[in-house]
């Protein structure tokens, strides 16, 4: 524990165009990869939900029922469960395998920004542009959220949850973190509104992207500066970001067509992968492997190593 | 057509369109061939007329069978089984359905018939008519004719519209008083002379302005059908001879007038009448002149003129044309002259009185005295108690009839609590909320007292003016002494007089009122002749009397009134507070400063609220997480309730925080610090926290005697830590470690927790604080250290504040109760950061990193110091951030540990921190993991 691991290799970036996939949905506005990585949702305006296999490029099931556009979507640890929500201001939990509308949550005042499960996934947590991030047992027929923690004076951008912790992003310039165990939450200010946060992997630190172009790594515990990443373009639209699968690289999108990876520790841009001419709208980071999902357009990338032989 | 013979005269009317020219060459149409005219039905199959009927049963494939080959059953069921049920087919079930259908020979759908149709429409006509409005000119008119045409109207209607009732107007023959004029009378003539002309022209308008009220009439154009039924063998419409009419005069005469035979013509044509008077015999249309008869002119048609009319006026106005709605001039005819307009039915033998009878004469009601007051009072009832036993002697003596057994009284001399109490019902326990109930025991008693003997007195005075009284209306039977006398036992209770005070029932004579006011002082000092001191004597006896006993039912009304109001109302069982609202209590702090340390990348303390949290419950659950608050119901952000309409609400500043008013020394944070954490524990999770908390404090000030040792041994964790640190400084994983060790516990109120923040990081701190709290010097060391720790403080809280107030004087003891007051203001409101801090104190420590400007102090002291110095320069951090930590005392603590962290590394390697302090940081996560 105490002793330093060894100096990790140089990782390596997916940075090779793997295969492009036409979604066929409209605009995707999130792409996701499930627990393992084996398989991602794309959310579609046109109110649709696609699960493909974006290795092999072929698309498995397409969940249709929601009203409006699609703007995020999870996968429960299972893989037997799909939750989404959208611009209908519902959220829906669907059966992976039928396809079906397991149960729809309504109750939100505005769109659904951004959906998550908890670790088990019984409890679905939503981030509206109602300001309020609403808790819904899977488990009863309630149709009531089992809470709603309001605190939020904008609307909530970014929903991330550990085993015990909910990481929100608002609009409102701060990132707050409900503790359960500890019965305590933390409110960061950071100023500009929020786009997207995320924990690192190894729970650590939080990653905060927001409206001034400037990507912030935050100490959880304290909430200090551990480093800032610039150089991309984040001003208008709500750009995902994240951590590479060994919390070495920083990556987020950009409004100019590309992606950008920083170092995380030195903070210095190592790549720009050019995806394309207009705005990387969203992206996702394999859990395991260096392996990455971009949404531009309709369409999706995938992207993989330079190393044909670690692709797993 | 019209179009090709019209061409020079242009007024001719064209109708239609006309026909196109024909081409050269061209043949004319031919029309089609009837046989070519075919009819086909809604399938679009031919339809052929098979004999008279339109359906027929004739089978043919087009027709009615289903199938070329003929007609066959659908369906074949076999009905030995159930032949029971089989029902009985009827015609209907052989017909096809086009004789269902609206024009075939059973059609189903239930319509007028013809018979009962409002209008009955020939369909010939119909047709043709449609075919006529099609070809018509103006499109439209048909359409006009169908508005024109009246709505559907029942059989009823239509029978009576055409004996020609009309709506609005009555029904049946249409009888007059004076029919002459309007009516012929059809085959009976006027024998005997006329009656002589009644009254004037006048009178006869006025006749016929009489109008009953309850009456329409039937149209006057309408010949009433006579429904007496025919039992004769006459023809139709003969009336045989009246034998009496035809041979004696007179009494035809008499039926004639009434009957409202003809009368009016003499009267406008002369006598008219008179000359035929005379003339008897036989008249009738069905006769010829009789061989009486000296004129033979009209012998077929009696063409009287009385049939005209020989006034050109309007219509009777009265007559049948106005019902209830009749204009006011008829309506509102004066009785009389109806009555004297109703001649015709006086009957005979009386005559019209010549003058009315004079009515009955009207007595008006007696004159009310001026006030006469139209109230009952119930004379009061003396309660037979062993206080006024011997007053209701007197009574009884004085009256003869008083001190009944209550249980006596008729029911209207009980009033209600009487009545509920002979019922048994408990009182009702509103007249409890007396002004008394607010009042202190001791008053309450004092008051009590007074009553008892007020009212005494009062009883007393009462007995004596009543057996006065007595005495005196032996004497004068006349006075209204007896009702009033025995209300006043009541009037002497000290309430009722003193709540009376503000009740002015005379406050429009001044006079009296005042006179009412001092029988009541009078009334309250128990005097026994108030009334009769109080009085005008200048006023008569009666006067007096009355006024005595207006005095007392005045006092005795408010009493009474009061107590039956109150005992209407309750106390509000729940506050009202609406003036109160419920607010976080904890709000995220004014965002400027948080601003300004975005603007100086100082992220962390500066930028980060931390707040007690509730989840739910079922989150908890759900989360696999033990309920960090098992005992609250609460979830989410506590709430308190504030002052919906204090000004705080609407400040957005930070409530006071304690840098600004900071010069406290570093005891003083030490002590804030300890009771920060207890007040934060104990807020809303008590008992068990705070008690730790003290044990904690206690074992603080025991150990802080001794510095050193005694706290590396309390805790061997500490211990520990303390070893590893000097030995490897460098080491960032440790220190980072034990950086964010203590911060992840931080907020977790454990022991451990405690003893690890006192025992690490403030140790000494603490003991400095605590021995000057206590006042009393053990250790020198101790004071010294305080005093140089203040003085330092002192010196950077100057410089680093800027809009503070004064700053603290260096003095370790004076601070104190002032530090008090601001932790507990800190604790209402939270610590706000001053913007200007960072600056300053850069400036003044002129180290070159903005980042950790802290450290970089830290550092600077450091160099000089050990390790204790280094502690103190902990508390002067502290210091600077009180403001922010006010909430989380965890926090506080972690950061005090990551601060001695920062120091040990600054130790080491001085000038650039920021950057690289950061990378290992960051590398050690990993490991942290781990």
């Amino acid at each position: 524990m105490a002793f330093p691991e060894p100096r990790p290799q140089a990782p390596e970036l997916p940075q090779k165009l793997l295969k492009t996939l036409d979604c066929g949905q409209g605009a995707v506005r999130a792409v996701r990869f499930n627990v393992d990585g084996n398989y991602c949702l794309t959310c579609g305006s046109d109110k649709t939900l696609k699960l493909w296999n974006p290795l092999r490029g072929t698309l498995l099931r397409t969940y249709s029922g929601h009203g409006y556009e699609v703007l995020d979507a999870a996968s429960s640890i299972d893989n037997s469960s799909l939750c989404s929500g959208g611009g209908d201001k519902t959220v829906v939990l669907w059966d992976v395998a039928s396809g079906q509308v397991v149960r729809k949550f309504r109750g939100h005042a505005g769109k659904v920004n951004t959906v998550q499960f908890n670790e088990e996934a019984t409890v679905i947590l939503s981030g509206s542009i109602d300001s309020s991030i609403r808790c819904w047992d899977c488990r009863s027929r309630k149709p009531e959220p089992v809470q709603k923690l309001e605190e939020a004076r904008d609307g909530i951008s970014s929903v991330k949850v550990s085993d015990h912790e909910i990481l929100a992003g608002s609009v409102d310039g701060r990132v707050r973190r409900y503790d359960l165990r500890m019965g305590q939450l933390f409110s960061d200010y950071i100023g500009s509104p929020i786009t997207c946060t995320c924990f690192s992997r190894d729970g650590q630190c939080t990653l905060v992207s927001s409206l001034d172009s400037t990507l912030r790594l935050l100490d959880k515990d304290t909430g200090e500066l551990l480093g800032e990443y610039t150089g991309h373009k984040n001003q208008q639209y709500k750009l995902d970001c994240c951590l590479n699968e060994r919390d070495t690289h920083v990556i987020s999108c950009s409004e100019n067509g590309k992606v950008f990876f920083w170092d995380l520790v030195e903070g210095a841009l190592v790549l720009a992968l050019p995806v394309g001419s207009s705005v990387v709208q969203s992206l996702a980071y394999h859990p395991t492997e260096p392996c990455l999902l971009t949404a531009m357009g309709g369409s999706i990338q995938c992207w993989r190593e330079e190393k044909e032989g670690g692709a797993g | 057509m019209a179009a090709l013979d019209s061409d020079s005269d242009e007024d001719l009317v064209s109708y239609g369109k006309g026909l196109e020219p024909l081409e050269e060459g061209e043949r004319p149409k031919k029309p089609i061939p009837l046989q070519d005219q075919t009819v086909r039905d809604e399938k679009g199959r031919y339809k052929r007329f098979h004999g008279a009927f339109s359906g027929g049963f004739s089978a043919g494939y087009f027709n009615t069978v289903g199938s070329k080959e003929g007609w066959t059953p659908s369906t074949f069921v076999s009905s030995r089984q159930n032949r029971a049920d089989k029902s009985v087919l009827g015609p209907e079930d052989f017909m096809d359905e086009e004789d269902l259908s609206e024009f075939g020979i059973a059609p189903k759908a239930i319509v007028t018939t013809d018979d009962f149709a409002s209008k009955t429409k020939d369909r010939l006509q119909e047709k043709a008519r449609q075919l006529a409005a099609a070809a018509a000119p103006i499109p439209g008119a048909m359409l006009l004719d169908d508005l024109i045409t009246p709505a559907k109207l029942s059989v009823g209607f239509e029978l009576l519209r055409k004996m020609g009732w009309k709506e609005g107007q009555g029904v049946g023959p249409r009888v007059k008083r004076r029919p002459r004029r309007q009516k012929p009378d059809p085959g009976v003539k006027i024998y005997g002379c006329a009656l002589p002309p009644r009254g004037s022209e006048g009178s006869e308008d006025e006749d016929d302005d009489y109008l009953p009220d309850n009456v329409t009439f039937a149209p006057k154009d309408v010949t009433p059908v006579d429904f007496t039924p025919k039992d004769n063998v006459h023809g139709l419409a003969y009336k045989g001879l009246d034998p009496h009419q035809a041979l004696f005069g007179t009494p035809g005469e008499h039926l004639n007038f009434l009957g409202g035979g003809s009368e009016g013509a003499s009267n406008l044509l002369g006598n008219v009448g008179l000359s035929k008077g005379r003339k008897l015999g036989i008249s009738g249309q069905a006769f010829g002149v009789g061989a009486l008869e000296e004129e033979d002119d009209d012998i077929y048609a009696t063409e009287t003129l009385s049939k005209y009319d020989t006034v050109l006026k309007d219509e009777e106005p009265g007559d049948g044309l106005y019902g209830w709605t009749a204009p006011r001039q008829y309506r509102n005819q004066k009785e009389p002259e109806r009555d004297l307009r109703y001649i015709g039915k006086i009957l005979d033998g009386f005559s019209l009185a010549s003058k009315p009878l004079s009515s009955k004469k009207l007595y008006p009601p007696p004159q009310l005295p001026r006030d006469y007051r139209p109230v009952h009072y119930f004379r009061p009832v003396v309660p037979a108690t062993s206080e006024n036993s011997h007053l209701l002697q007197v009574l009884s003596e004085s009256s003869g009839k008083a001190g009944q057994d209550p249980g006596t009284y008729s029911r209207h001399q009980l009033n209600a609590s009487k009545r509920g109490q002979l019922l048994g019902e408990t009182p009702i326990q509103g007249s409890a909320t007396s002004v008394l109930e607010f009042l202190s025991q001791k008053d309450r008693e004092r008051i009590k007292e007074m009553k008892q003997v007020s009212d005494l007195k009062a009883a007393q005075a009462k007995a004596r003016s009543l057996a006065q009284n007595a005495a005196s209306s032996r004497l004068q039977s006349s006075t209204p002494d007896l009702g009033h006398c025995s209300q006043h036992p009541t009037l002497g209770s000290w309430s009722a007089a003193t709540r009376a005070s503000n009740f002015k029932p005379f406050a429009k004579d001044p006079e009296k009122q005042r006179r009412y006011e001092e029988f009541l002082a009078h009334m309250k000092e128990g005097q026994k002749d108030a009334l009769e001191r109080c009085l005008d004597p200048s006023m008569t006896e009666w006067e007096r009397g009355r006024e005595r006993e207006e005095f007392a039912r005045a006092a005795q009304l408010y009493v009474s009134s009061h107590v039956t109001l109150s005992s209407r109302f309750t106390h509000a069982k729940e506050e009202d507070d609406s003036d109160q609202v419920e607010v976080p209590r904890d709000q995220e702090n004014d965002i400027n400063d948080k601003q300004s340390a975005v603007k100086m990348k100082m992220f962390g303390k500066l930028t980060r609220d931390t707040f007690e949290w509730h989840p739910d419950k079922l989150l908890c659950k759900r989360f696999n997480v033990p309920d960090p608050y098992p005992g609250s119901t609460l979830v989410g952000l506590p709430r308190v309730k504030r002052d919906k309409y204090s000004v705080f609400n609407f400040l957005t500043l930070p409530e006071p925080t304690s840098l600004p008013t900071k010069p406290v020394s570093s005891e003083k944070g030490q002590q804030q610090h300890g009771s920060d954490k207890s007040r934060k524990l104990s807020r809303w999770d008590t008992s068990k926290l705070e008690r730790k908390e003290d044990s904690i404090s206690e074992f603080l000030s025991l150990a802080r005697s001794k510095v050193g040792p005694p706290k590396q041994e309390s805790s061997p964790l500490v211990n520990k830590e303390e070893e590893r640190v000097p030995e490897s400084l460098s080491d960032k994983t440790v220190d980072k470690g034990a950086a964010s060790q203590p911060e992840g516990e931080g907020s977790r109120p454990s022991m451990d927790l405690f003893k690890a923040i006192f025992a690490s990081s403030s140790d000494g701190k603490s003991s400095s604080s605590e021995e000057e709290q206590d006042d009393s010097e053990n250790d020198q060391e101790g004071t010294e250290e305080a005093n140089f720790q203040s003085s330092q403080e002192v010196a950077m809280v100057e410089s680093a504040v800027t809009h503070t107030a004064e700053p603290v004087p260096c003095e370790p003891a004076a601070p104190f109760p002032i530090q008090k007051i601001q932790i507990d203001e800190r604790e209402e409101f939270g610590p706000r950061l001053p913007p200007v801090f960072c600056p300053n104190t850069r400036q003044k420590l002129e180290t070159p990193q903005r980042e950790k400007h802290k450290k970089n102090k830290e550092k600077h002291k450091m160099k000089k110091e050990h390790r204790r110095k280094r502690e103190k320069k902990k508390k002067h951090k502290k210091h600077k951030h009180k403001s922010k930590q006010k909430n989380k005392k965890p926090e506080k603590s972690s950061s005090e540990s990551s601060d001695s962290s920062d120091s040990r590394s600054d130790e080491e390697e001085t000038a650039d921190l920021s950057p690289r302090e950061l990378l290992r940081r960051l590398k050690c996560f990993p490991l942290r993991k781990q």
